[in-house]
């Protein structure tokens, strides 16, 4: 197997309220066939042997699909490829390359460490909306409600949406709309969410404004970083549903 | 009142309003080129068109008076969405790349603002007549466009302007007529790249349109005629 020797600038931050920058590493003998947070890994290993501290870094499935690993790449977030960092391979990166790497970066996600960013704007915003309300108890038969095909197909796309920030750290007004176009198309184009569709617009953008993200200018970088391939088009949808919904809640 | 304030208020709603005063605006470019394109046709042509405009001031007071607030309203509402969107990414990246690079998209708000020193520049020059002596005696009468048109073109800076700032409105909405509808909720993957092309198609008409009349004055193709 191929190994690499590289050198990465990576941001290093004590804590969320130090001052941070970048520092120059060597990463040694790194296996092409590793991934890049394996390659994080080999690193503070390397590291630690010398009694330096490890860098801080978000990661949790590794098999691209919880959303949590970040990193801007290059000044891509989650790099070169069109997957989460984690699925992304060393074969990318030539020998004697040098590699940046910082966190997300938007105000609605600070920096708490190295390259950790506090993501939970995230969740405030879907408990704000991105629910629907359902009894408890014994579930009704699966087929008593009839989903059109292409609603079902739609909700799909949307909900392939892993939550994992790339649209905000790519956008470079650090606007949030690809993220909640997804949560909100998603229930809003399926049977189950239509009681609840005004009011979870509403509330979700609301949410969203409050939390400090900015305003889409329709840029698209978000949806050519998406690791999920979320299509700019749900961001459409949340606008028209958005002035359906305050219209209709003027109108009350 | 307090719909309106809430809705403004909120990020959508202020690129709503983006969106329908530039469509708007868009409007106007459009009717105002089918107005200019008639000197083509003659001195009596376009002038009769602007003695009729002039016919009925009332109604041409109202359709200024609502562009300027419309203007206004997208001017104003975009630094404010600007200066937001600078907020909320106060800290950049030392290394910064862009996967979607288009260079009308990162300069809406310069085109913007350089259109805008036009627009007064413009309106001093043919509507308010303050920077030409000659426009206060032209051959036909207060209404002889045809002439200040000519007059006003043959100057190579003032053509030159003229020509980059309709340069800059048609890169403007080569962007922003796509965006006024992906803002106004009208998109979907099968409209697409048809809403896209057909947005910067008649962005590219429309500067052929604008830019043929000073192009033909200074070719000597549209000149003075005496009446």
């Amino acid at each position: 197997m191929k190994h690499l020797n590289l050198k990465v600038k990576v941001w290093r931050q004590k804590n969320a309220s130090a001052e941070g920058g970048l520092v120059e590493y060597e990463a040694r003998n790194i296996p092409e066939d590793a991934s890049f947070l394996e390659m994080l890994d080999i690193l503070n290993e390397q590291l630690q042997e010398k009694g330096e501290p490890a860098i801080a870094f978000d990661h949790d499935c590794r098999e691209g699909i919880c959303g949590m690993c970040s990193l801007s790449i290059n000044g891509i977030p989650h790099g070169p490829s069109a997957t989460t960092t984690c699925q992304l391979y060393m074969r990318h990166f030539k020998d004697g390359e040098t590699i940046f790497i910082e966190p997300f970066r938007a105000r609605a996600f600070p920096v708490l460490r190295d390259l950790m960013v506090d993501r939970s704007a995230f969740d405030r915003i879907q408990q704000a909306g991105g629910y629907i309300t359902a009894r408890t108890g014994s579930a009704q038969d699966a087929n008593a409600i009839l989903i059109p095909k292409p609603a079902a197909d739609k909700a799909m796309e949307a909900a392939a949406c892993i939550g994992c920030g790339a649209c905000v750290a790519a956008c470079p007004n650090g606007s949030a709309m690809l993220f909640v176009g997804a949560k909100a198309t998603h229930l809003n184009t399926l049977p189950q969410g239509q009681p609840e569709r005004n009011q979870r617009t509403l509330a979700m953008v609301r949410k969203m404004d409050a939390e400090g993200f900015g305003n889409c200018s329709n840029h698209y970088e978000c949806e050519a970083v998406c690791p999920a391939n979320i299509p700019l088009t749900v961001i459409s949808q949340l606008n028209r549903d958005f002035v359906k919904a305050a219209v209709s809640e003027s109108v009350q | 009142m307090k719909f309106l304030a809430s809705f403004y208020g909120s990020s959508i709603g202020k690129k709503w309003v983006v969106a329908l005063t530039g469509l708007m605006l868009v409007g106007y470019v459009v009717g105002h080129l089918v107005g200019n394109l008639q000197i083509f046709a003659g001195p009596e042509q376009i002038n009769q068109y602007a003695a009729m405009l002039h016919s009925m001031p009332k109604a041409l007071w109202v359709i200024r008076a609502v562009l300027i607030a419309g203007l206004f309203l997208h001017v104003f509402t975009t630094l404010k969405l600007a200066a937001e969107n600078k907020a909320a990414k106060a800290r950049q990246n030392e290394r910064r790349a862009s996967t979607a690079p288009k260079p009308a998209k990162k300069t809406m708000v310069l085109s913007g603002l350089v259109l805008l020193s036009f627009i007064v520049y413009h309106l001093l020059h043919f509507t308010v007549r303050s920077t030409d002596p000659r426009f206060h005696s032209l051959p036909r009468g207060e209404h002889d466009v045809h002439t200040m048109v000519i007059l006003g073109f043959q100057n190579p800076l003032v053509s030159g302007f003229y020509l980059l700032s309709v340069f800059l409105l048609c890169m403007h909405l080569s962007h922003g007529l796509q965006s006024v509808l992906q803002t106004l909720g009208i998109n979907s993957k099968s409209l697409r790249d048809t809403l896209n092309k057909g947005g910067q198609t008649v962005s590219w008409i429309l500067f052929a349109g604008y830019a043929s009349i000073p192009v033909a004055v200074l070719l000597n193709k549209l000149t003075v005629v005496a009446p």
